[in-house]
């Protein structure tokens, strides 16, 4: 199909969930009811790293309204096994600890026992009744201390992982990985300037709205019933069969609405609590996280400590380039540096590279994926001393950074090697903005640009499309609708029938319901749900061809079908005419697509920031954001604008504010909204947005996945615009005022350091 | 231990209810939880998200911050009582035809308080737009299709009202 001939992708047709979602009757994870539903709270644990040396539950349990109450010796065991918990793996021991905690609590917030009782204040009354023993043990709550010599051992069986090798060492770093690509030392000896530059960037959460939220009822069959709101029905199926040691028959779980997730709700944290309380008590239990549990309790992404060196040649030719990325785990080993050293220099063809990364435990919640997991600390790091770089070369920025961007044909230092990518179309659209361009004037002003990939997943996805009578069609898929997918995918079937996306009816299936999709997550839903609803749209066709073909007495390969309309020997027959002929040639007709693709292609993006620095309170003020974005292919524009927009404002807070304040007992003094303080609407300006089409080649219509790659570059673009403005460079996220003060404080305070412009002295 | 609860008598979406709660249920948890209003959301149970935003007396407030027993005698305004005899509120349209939703959870605080806030002035400005729905966090649109929806209901308003 040529692009012409497109007449639902790239239109902006209403979203079929919109109706549900602005009267407030969409049902979300607490929305929930059950008849004789009782109410879960989870205690958690006051210290960052304790032994547990006793739980006492009777008071608890005698407590009235209390229906059960469990601890992690209510849990199963079983032999270890890796657990597939969507976008990879983790050994069964792991997860079953970070449910309920057995002999040791890792970090302040892991849950210890959990109650069951009448209503949520009786459930979190009588968990107060609940004495633990702790015998509190010294922490490690970064990357640094952690991995110094005599450094409390988190995981006493956790041994360090070296080059792909067990190493037998015990120890806070789970794993130390190193790509090399050339020579790093004589690429760094070819070049004119060489700048090396270390980089911190604190631990963020993600901060949906809605809280996690489940219920679960342990049915007297023996069947678990789940209904929550996660990322993926089919991964919390099978963690929560895993952890309760089920075949995965045994456990069916609904995806009810999810009000956010950005790679925070695909691990599970409730599910087989709620189930055990459940079983304990005989009725359906609900839990519901307050923001505190959330914060505390569930997987926010990784802080880092990051050492970038980069040398280029007087001709604006970077010769070499070295990373070392160490992230924090968290309590488990799983920091999110293995995509991070994937990204961490993607947008450049570099001859020569070593990466190392190390995934080293700490004493904070175990930490899950953030929207482009682990690639915008990098991509802080990198873009930073790129910019340095072309500075000092006297080079434009994105000049430089097309000089030396990566193309087809371009081989990462972690092996792959980039077939059609974006990265230049990216930033000469950039250059080409009226943005980049435009003066910008005042004091303490500056503007800064960067660019970020995320190389996308494809992963399985299950679609069935049934054909009513009328010609409308019902579509039922696998993936939980975050932000659109409902209508980006119907628009895909629609597209492929020679339909309009109102004649298509979506909904999102359950598990026992629809068949196995991997989780909305790794921008793959528009992408590979999309290529499974155009796979069952052309099944679709590919029967109703049998049908016309029958009413024609003809061959069906004779038969021909272009938008909407099925042709063969000079007959034609429209889908609608057709579909009420169903009955009559056979009966219904459910076409069905389920696909894996395993060569999703990455995305690029870019950010132009415009900011103001207030020079008496360190305050950085966001004027003006344009963020670009290769989409291969926009199926609605509206909802590809809406991620480019998220993201780039989670990127903004990231850079300026957001941060898990931790005392030195390892306990986070700001979980709460007031204190951890995500962009409001007063903080920002409109966000620009610029959509680039490189189709993906594989693709049916060329989509890229578009929700991450936004996030990666705007910390960087702030960053690089606070040093213009201020001629002060920050190496560590965020850059709130007490950290702008303090870089102006020492630059005034370094020989030859200036003051900052103000307007008095202007 | 449950706690001796008191009737409670208010006007919800132009209708007369009674309800029965404890002296420490949050106005949120009587909507939600009693009378089966679930379209005001629990984010923060704090009063910083809006998600649970209603409007009680003409005022948008967080039902999370309002007792069940204040609610005595008041008028009370929530998600459901916006749309009116089938049709959508020209605010919860504008949302919808400017694609000022993702995942739609911070969406009903939101269309509340951008009813307040044209309930009282028809045409504010970008910065007015921006300063009202401050208490409103979402974390998904980035607020950009947000404040354009809230021009976009602005001027469809007036043009009914002219």
């Amino acid at each position: 199909m040529s692009e012409s001939t497109y007449a639902v992708v790239g239109t902006r047709p209403p979203r079929h969930d919109a109706t549900d979602k602005v009267t407030g009757r969409a049902h979300y994870g607490a929305d929930f009811q059950l008849t004789g539903m009782l109410h879960g709270f989870i205690l958690r644990s006051p210290h960052a790293h304790a032994a547990i040396r006793r739980i006492d539950v009777s008071k608890a349990e005698a407590f009235p309204g209390v229906k059960a109450v469990v601890t992690s010796a209510d849990l199963p065991e079983s032999p270890e096994q890796m657990v597939d918990i969507g976008e990879g793996a983790m050994p069964l021991s792991y997860i079953r600890g970070n449910m309920l905690a057995r002999s040791k609590v890792l970090y302040k917030g892991h849950a210890v026992a959990a109650v069951a009782a009448v209503s949520p204040h009786v459930a979190e009354e009588a968990a107060s009744l609940i004495e633990v023993d702790y015998d509190v043990l010294p922490c490690a709550l970064t990357v640094e201390d952690a991995m110094r010599d005599g450094a409390p051992v988190i995981l006493p069986d956790l041994r360090t992982k070296e080059f792909g090798e067990q190493t037998g060492r015990p120890g806070n770093v789970a794993e130390h990985f190193r790509h090399v690509l050339g020579d790093a030392e004589n690429g760094f000896t070819e070049a004119d300037l060489v700048v090396e530059r270390e980089f911190r960037t604190a631990t963020v959460h993600q901060g949906y709205i809605e809280p996690h939220a489940t219920t679960v009822l342990w049915n007297e069959d023996g069947h678990v019933l789940v209904w929550c709101s996660s990322q993926g029905a089919f991964t919390v199926r099978k963690a929560t069969a895993a952890v309760l040691d089920l075949p995965v028959l045994r456990v069916s779980v609904t995806p009810l609405e999810i009000g956010g997730g950005f790679g925070g709700k695909i691990r599970i944290y409730l599910e087989p609590v709620a189930a055990l309380l459940s079983k304990k008590s005989g009725r359906p239990v609900k839990i519901v996280m307050s923001r505190q549990d959330v914060f505390e309790g569930t997987g926010p992404t990784p802080g880092s400590h990051m050492r970038i060196k980069m040398g280029a040649r007087k001709d604006g030719r970077i010769t070499a380039a070295q990373a070392y990325l160490a992230y924090e785990a968290g309590a488990y080993p799983g920091a999110m540096v293995a995509p991070g050293a994937m990204c961490v220099f993607a947008a450049y063809d570099i001859p020569n590279v070593v990466i190392d990364g190390y995934d080293v435990v700490v004493n904070k919640p175990s930490t899950a994926a953030y929207r482009a997991p682990g690639a915008t600390q990098a991509a802080f790091a990198t873009e930073s001393v790129v910019d340095e770089i072309a500075e000092n070369l006297g080079l434009d920025p994105v000049e430089f950074r097309l000089m030396n961007a990566a193309k087809e044909g371009t081989r990462r230092a972690d092996g792959p090697k980039f077939r059609r990518i974006g990265c230049v179309e990216v930033l000469e659209a950039m250059r080409n903005h009226p943005h980049y361009r435009a003066p910008l004037e005042g004091p303490n002003r500056g503007r800064g640009v960067a660019v970020g990939f995320w190389f996308n997943v494809g992963l399985a996805s299950s679609c069935t499309i049934s054909v009513n009578s009328d010609g409308t069609v019902n579509l039922l898929d696998g993936s939980v609708d975050l932000s659109g997918t409902r209508t980006s995918v119907s628009m895909q079937a629609a597209e492929t029938l020679g339909l309009r996306a109102e004649d298509v009816r979506p909904s999102v299936g359950d598990t026992d319901s629809i068949g196995f999709t991997e989780v909305t997550g790794g921008s793959r839903t528009t992408y590979a749900t999309g290529w499974a609803a155009v796979e069952a749209a052309r099944d679709v066709i590919g029967q109703m061809k049998e049908r016309a073909a029958l009413l024609w007495e003809t061959d069906a390969a004779s038969v021909e079908f272009d938008r909407g309309v099925f042709r063969a020997g000079g007959r034609s027959i429209t889908f609608q005419e057709l579909a009420a002929q169903l009955d009559e040639t056979g009966g219904p007709v459910v076409g069905r697509g389920a696909v894996n693709p395993s060569g999703a292609g990455g995305s690029f993006s870019g950010a132009i920031a415009d900011v103001e620095v207030d020079p008496e309170t360190g305050k950085v003020s966001v004027l003006r954001f344009t963020a670009v974005q290769d989409a291969g292919r926009a199926i609605h524009p509206s909802y590809v604008e809406g991620q480019m927009q998220g993201g780039s404002v989670q990127g903004i807070g990231w850079a300026l504010n957001e941060e898990y304040f931790m005392s030195a007992e390892g306990a986070m003094l700001n979980s709460s909204w007031l204190d951890y303080r995500m962009p409001t609407s007063l903080d920002l300006p409109m966000i620009d947005t610029v959509i680039v089409e490189v189709p993906d080649p594989e693709h049916p219509f060329g989509v890229r996945g578009v929700g991450e790659a936004n996030i990666v570059p705007p910390p960087a673009a702030v960053s690089n615009a606070v040093y213009r403005a201020t001629g002060v460079r920050l190496y560590r996220l965020p850059m709130n005022p007490v950290a702008v003060m303090e870089a102006l404080w020492q630059k005034e305070s370094e020989p030859g350091g200036g003051s900052l412009h103000s307007d008095a002295a202007a | 231990m449950t706690h001796r609860k008191t009737l409670v008598r208010a006007t919800v979406n132009q209708e007369s209810v009674e309800f029965l709660c404890e002296p420490r249920q949050s106005l949120l948890e009587c909507l939600r939880d009693i009378l089966g209003l679930t379209g005001a959301k629990e984010g923060c149970n704090d009063g910083n998200c809006g998600a649970c935003t209603v409007i009680l007396d003409g005022r948008p407030v967080n039902a999370c911050l309002v007792l069940g027993v204040e609610a005595e005698g008041c008028e009370i305004e929530t998600i459901e009582g916006i749309a009116r005899a089938g049709a959508l509120h020209p605010v919860q349209r504008a949302y919808l035809e400017s694609a000022a939703l993702q995942c739609g959870f911070c969406t009903p605080g939101l269309i509340v308080a951008t009813k307040a806030l044209l309930d009282q002035e028809p045409n504010p400005s970008e910065e007015r737009i921006r300063m009202w729905l401050a208490n409103n966090l979402c974390r998904c649109t980035g607020y950009d299709k947000v404040i354009r929806a809230v021009q976009r209901a602005a001027e469809e308003m007036r043009e009914v009202r002219a």
